[in-house]
């Protein structure tokens, strides 16, 4: 079984159906210590990154920090 | 008796600088950091955004600034209503852990000067959600009261419009605001150059926070350091009191004793 996510606005098909957010980040290559996830329109603590699984259907924001004024 | 040091306090916390930069639209993110090096300042304002999932290997602002040495202020730039920037925010706190923001809501990108009912209501979730907010607003005295009593820690008029470098446009409300509050007043947006930020500080404001001064002058480190003056220069001159203006001259060498 797999799922589809949004991320960011865009589809993510054919994820593995236990993926946790964890997961889905090293997945992703992306660096869990300067970034925040929101799933469904809950921030996810970093705390349980390794503990939640994604379902398909989630929609996630994931956001780092940029320059602004 | 000696003077009590005169320290930049906000929400409790305690800041050597009384500058604050932005971190946008510097040519990389090495030519920001050395201006913050430059500056001195203690506190950069952030955005949030979405991570660029096609290239994670994309530099990252926190590879140049460090968030343990320098305090970075997330900001709401981009939101348009309360909703926006308490979500903006709260993802915020979650990847810095940091409760101090900077809140602006902004209306018509002409200008954008602040939608001020929506940056009412979106002070008082966040206030209530526990954030420390700073506030960008618009150069209203009676807008500003009512943002401290609603718990705001810094109040942050317009200066002139953000990113136009216009300068200080309405001294006299600056002031009045000054003069009112009791939490820190900090210029945000409008200052072009040093003198500006020097008039700023010398209108009794406690800091100031500018991005395209620094950003888009012809040479960014030297004028991030021209701001560090500035604004040393300006809260000095603010806490020694001008003298007054006269109509007339008034010679310095005494007329007495002349042969």
């Amino acid at each position: 079984m797999t799922i589809t996510i949004t991320i960011n606005g865009e589809e993510y098909a054919d994820l593995p159906d236990d993926i946790s957010v964890a997961g889905l980040l090293a997945h992703l290559k992306l660096p869990k210590g300067k970034i925040a996830v929101e799933r469904n329109l809950e921030i996810v603590p970093k705390s349980k990154f390794e503990n939640i699984k994604l379902e398909n259907g989630d929609k996630l924001e994931i956001i780092h920090f940029i320059g602004g004024g | 008796m000696t003077q009590a040091a005169d320290k930049f306090v906000v929400a409790g916390r305690e800041f050597s600088s009384r500058l604050i930069i932005g971190t946008g639209k510097y040519k990389d993110y090495q030519q920001n950091a050395d201006a913050l090096t430059a500056s001195g300042a203690d506190i950069v304002t952030v955005a949030v955004r979405r991570v660029n999932l096609s290239n994670p290997n994309e530099p990252m602002l926190v590879d140049f600034i460090d968030p343990k040495e320098t305090v970075f202020l997330p900001n709401t730039a981009g939101c348009f209503t309360g909703e926006d920037a308490v979500r903006t925010l709260r993802l915020a706190r979650e990847a810095g852990g940091w409760d101090l923001v900077k809140l602006e809501v902004l209306s018509d990108p002409k200008h954008l000067y602040p939608d001020m009912e929506e940056t009412m209501r979106a002070a008082k979730l966040l206030i209530a959600d526990g954030f420390k907010v700073m506030v960008y607003c618009s150069d209203d005295p009676v807008f500003a009261r009512k943002l401290e009593d609603l718990g705001c820690v810094a109040i942050m008029p317009v200066g002139g419009l953000i990113g136009s470098g216009h300068g200080i446009q309405n001294p006299v409300n600056i002031r009045l605001i000054v003069e009112q509050s009791s939490v820190p007043v900090i210029v945000d947006a409008g200052v072009g150059t040093a003198s500006e930020a020097a008039a700023a500080m010398e209108l009794g404001c406690d800091a100031v926070i500018t991005n395209t001064a620094i950003a888009e002058a012809k040479d960014p480190i030297k004028m991030a350091r021209a701001m560090k003056h500035a604004i040393i220069a300006g809260r000095e001159a603010y806490l020694a009191g001008r003298m007054p203006r006269k109509k007339y001259a008034d010679p310095s060498s005494p007329l007495a004793g002349l042969i």
